[in-house]
This record gives C-alpha cells, sequence and structure tokens, in this order.
C-alpha cells in the first residue's frame, strides 16, 4: 500500500493515518514525520514559497518509497508534499510508515523523509520580513543523513 | 525531433526561461555539451550555468554531465534539492 501525493492543499494527519492503517490490516505499528514551516527570532521570515517539478517528483517519491519497502518489512507507507506559499507553524511534508513493530516503522519514516530531502525535486524560497527572499541551500546534515542509510 | 529544456528554481529566475524547446545542436550529444551551447546563447544563461550547484535530470532521472542526449529528450536544470 502506497500512497504518494503532491498538493498546495493541508493534510490531515490523523485522517491520513486511518486510512494507511484500514489498507494496512496487518501493521501493528504506525510511525510518522511532519515537517512544519519554521521562522524564528534569529533567523525570522514571513513565508515559504516551495516549487516542484511535477512528473519527476512523483517518480523520484516512488522509487523512495520502493526502496524502502525493498529495506524494511513496510506493509505501507504514505508521503504527502505541499507545494505553494506557506506561512510559519503550517505542514509541509507528512511521512507515514506502517509495519508489523515499531522498528521497521521507525527506521523506515527516517530513511524515507532523509531521502525525500536529498532526492525528491523540490526547492524551497524563504520570504523575509522586509520584502526580500532567498533560495535556500541543502544543508550538509540532509546528506550526512542520508548516507547512513 | 526537439529537446525539451526545463529550468527550475533560480536557475528559471536567472535565466529567465522556465522552459524552451530546442533542436539538438551539432555537435552536442551529452549534458555537458549541451550547457556549454546554453552558455554561449547569451549573458543571462552564461551567468546562471557558471555556479556549480547547477544540477541536471534527464527524463526526469537525475543526470550527470556526460549523461548522453537523444532528439526527444527531456532535460531540467535545477539546484541542489531542497524538499521535505
Amino acid at each position: 500500500m502506497r500512497r504518494i501525493r503532491v498538493h498546495p492543499d493541508d493534510f490531515d494527519i490523523a485522517a491520513e493515518s486511518a486510512a494507511l492503517l484500514a489498507a494496512c490490516k496487518q501493521a501493528g505499528a504506525l510511525a510518522s514525520f511532519t515537517g512544519v514551516v519554521r521562522s524564528t527570532s534569529a533567523h525570522p521570515i514571513t513565508a515559504l514559497y516551495l516549487e516542484h517539478y511535477p512528473g519527476m517528483t512523483e517518480a523520484a517519491l516512488a522509487r523512495i518509497a520502493a526502496e524502502a519497502e525493498s529495506r524494511f518489512a513496510l506493509l505501507g507507507c504514505t508521503l504527502i508534499h505541499r507545494i505553494g506559499t506557506l506561512e510559519p507553524g503550517q505542514n509541509i511534508v507528512l511521512v507515514l510508515a506502517a509495519a508489523a513493530h515499531r522498528q521497521p516503522a521507525l527506521d523506515a519514516t527516517g530513511f524515507l523523509i532523509d531521502f525525500l530531502k536529498t532526492s525528491a525535486p523540490f526547492w524551497k524560497k524563504e520570504i523575509f520580513p522586509d520584502g526580500t527572499s532567498a533560495w535556500v541551500f541543502p544543508r550538509d546534515g540532509d546528506a550526512q543523513a542520508a548516507s547512513r542509510w | 525531433m526537439p529537446i525539451t529544456i526545463l529550468y527550475f528554481a533560480w536557475l528559471r529566475e536567472r535565466t529567465g526561461t522556465g522552459i524552451e524547446q530546442l533542436v539538438l545542436p551539432q555537435g552536442v550529444s551529452t549534458v555537458a555539451d549541451l550547457i556549454v551551447f546554453l552558455r554561449g546563447r547569451d549573458a543571462a544563461h552564461d551567468a546562471a550555468f557558471a555556479s556549480p550547484l547547477v544540477r541536471a535530470a534527464v527524463n526526469q532521472v537525475f543526470a550527470r554531465p556526460q549523461t548522453p542526449l537523444s532528439p526527444g529528450d527531456e532535460v531540467a536544470f535545477f539546484p541542489p534539492v531542497t524538499g521535505g
């Protein structure tokens, strides 16, 4: 069971969790990761703009999900990524992984978000309070996080 | 059959182009060849591709400079991805 969506609209974590579990009757564990737009006093932003490569994005997410399915005893997973202009506190991305037991569910969730960050064609632009904006550069830690798998 | 070239994020902004079609010029057979050709076309493309951060995909799969090109291919240029 693989659910992959890319759209501007928000997602409902409880509803997505229930839908994945309903499709994975043998599951005893459901792990999740939610990425949220962050604005801090040291680095304030008023919005985050997310662009993607339609077509390649869905294909890349499907490849990442297939790799997770082959590495972990996954019963199902959900990948939802929002695009467009988002405000601080709003959801960006949801990863859900269902498995018989906690370890494959937790491991697959970490694997999925680490590879989504390094292998799916999304780009973020930060909009600042003074009206200027800047494209985000990848953090070295993102590649390191993906390389641990 | 022309190739389709897509530009994303700051590559789109700096080149002033989101999508274009191009008949593969004589002697352009790889991604690296195409970048050399595009840089020679105008100052905006030359400046955009001067960055070492430019990445590419051919037919929606991440590509390398030596990845070969064929008529009809979809080639995309973009910065390192920053989703999630």
